[in-house]
């Protein structure tokens, strides 16, 4: 998303402008803290000047000592392959064959999720909320892109878009249409704007007909979709978004 | 601020647009800008509460108009010039000025398990009392704040019940703007649908919002 309304400029024009709004930086020294800010520079920058610029900034920082970048190869292997919506799926299907777990779960879910290995990395504190016949459960940050990192990752381009950011709370079952998620008028649906610094997982109703699946089948039916509160946890012969 | 950043309640942003197997990351640089920002907050210049309100001063127009990295890129360099990190002249031009000091990283692989498991301040402190208590009819309060704050606009004015004390968090307002921690408690408050949007919405349904003791007036 965003990328559609980005116009091709000059590649000289932006590094111009980039240098400009630098160059007014250094010699004012102020005019990036400030409420007001002047933004004369043209930031309608194409996807490889973003590149170029990122990579220019690590290797000034690396020259500098401020920063290591094997450490950031690290932190971006956690979060391309160590934590995600797999770890939210196997909280879900613990919950679901062990009544004991899902107490704690929704008691202390920071206790429960660690119990599996799984903690924060942003010093945020979770809540578990959990869906059932009567109440569906939604998670949004309206304010910027507060998101359970732990279970979940980093969030998907939807969830920190403007159409979902803004609408999650005042439509919120026009949301799950999209998503196509029709709830019945009688279900009470429940909207958790993450304001602050916890972080909520929705644990989804577990779907009739899996009452002889092991943990790990369940686990591997539960979305992120489902845990955020757009979907349902479905069975695969219906189809079901991941 | 009663900035575009935020966005609860807001019409005509358009459908919500599903990428079907999305990535983790787009492309290399939304992976680097990424974690560059997390290394660079590890040196504790500024917080998270800073590293927020920097986004919601820039232009609105930029804001909109940029993707969410872009907008990490836009934030990290002006950060590192804010708090002297790097000169603009070393941002033009890549390179450290000459005789500059090298630092040694605060963030290495080694260090990393520190720094990813680093707490906010406990959520447990029972020297700060809470001024609300679950059960407890409130009031959002109407203010206005021009710096970084965490109460929605949509929310303010508004009456609704305390659900749920989460404990002692710092309060944002004030730690934004290296101002204070001002150590409060936080609530899960209900707000129904109808007192936030009207007679149009359903009966049923409701919004939870955390909120801190300094937007909270009594009922």
């Amino acid at each position: 998303m965003g990328d559609s309304n980005k116009g091709a400029v000059d590649r000289r024009e932006f590094l111009k402008g980039i240098a400009a709004g630098a160059v007014t930086g250094a010699t004012q020294g102020t005019v990036h803290t400030q409420d007001t800010q002047d933004h004369d520079h043209d930031h309608q920058d194409v996807p490889s000047d973003l590149a170029l610029r990122v990579k220019a900034l690590e290797s000034l920082l690396v020259e500098k000592g401020l920063v290591d970048s094997a450490a950031l190869d690290g932190l971006i292997d956690t979060m391309e392959h160590k934590v995600g919506p797999r770890n939210g799926a196997r909280v879900v299907a613990r919950a679901w064959v062990d009544p004991a777990y899902k107490k704690r779960l929704l008691e202390d879910a920071p206790a429960a999720i660690a119990e599996l290995g799984y903690s924060s990395g942003q010093g945020d504190h979770m809540v578990v909320v959990e869906n059932g016949p009567k109440v569906h459960n939604l998670i949004v940050c309206t304010l910027c892109s507060c998101y359970p990192w732990p279970v979940l990752g980093l969030p998907p381009v939807w969830y920190k878009s403007a159409p979902y950011r803004s609408r999650a709370v005042i439509d919120p079952r026009g949301i799950l249409r999209e998503f196509g998620t029709t709830l019945p008028d009688e279900v009470e649906v429940r909207v958790w704007d993450s304001t602050a610094e916890l972080r909520y997982l929705v644990l989804p109703e577990r779907p009739s007909g899996t009452e002889r699946m092991s943990e790990e089948q369940l686990a591997a039916l539960v979305t992120r979709d489902a845990m955020v509160g757009v979907a349902k946890v479905t069975l695969p012969p219906s189809g079901g978004r991941t | 601020m009663n900035g575009v950043h935020d966005m609860g309640g807001q019409q005509g942003m358009g459908p919500v647009r599903y990428e079907k197997d999305e990535p983790v990351f787009h492309a290399g640089w939304e992976g680097r800008i990424y974690a560059l920002n997390r290394a660079m907050r590890a040196w504790r210049r500024w917080s998270l509460d800073t590293d927020r309100h920097a986004l919601e001063t820039m232009s609105p127009l930029d804001y909109l108009r940029m993707s969410y990295y872009e907008r990490w890129v836009h934030r990290l360099e002006e950060q590192l010039v804010s708090y002297g990190f790097v000169t603009g002249d070393e941002l033009q031009s890549g390179k450290p000025a000459p005789g500059s000091v090298r630092a040694t990283p605060v963030f290495t692989l080694a260090t990393a398990s520190r720094w990813l498991n680093r707490g906010i301040a406990s959520s447990h402190e029972p020297a700060v009392r809470p001024l609300f208590k679950v059960g407890q009819r409130v009031r959002a309060r109407n203010i206005n704040p021009t710096g970084h704050t965490r109460l929605p606009r949509y929310a303010r004015g508004r009456a609704g019940v305390v659900m749920r004390d989460h404990g002692v968090y710092l309060f944002p307002d004030t730690n934004a703007h290296f101002q204070g921690e001002k150590r409060q408690h936080v609530y899960s408050v209900r707000f129904t649908a109808r007192e936030l949007w009207g007679d149009r919405a359903s009966e049923r349904d409701s919004v939870y919002i955390d909120m801190w003791d300094d937007y909270l007036e009594r009922l």
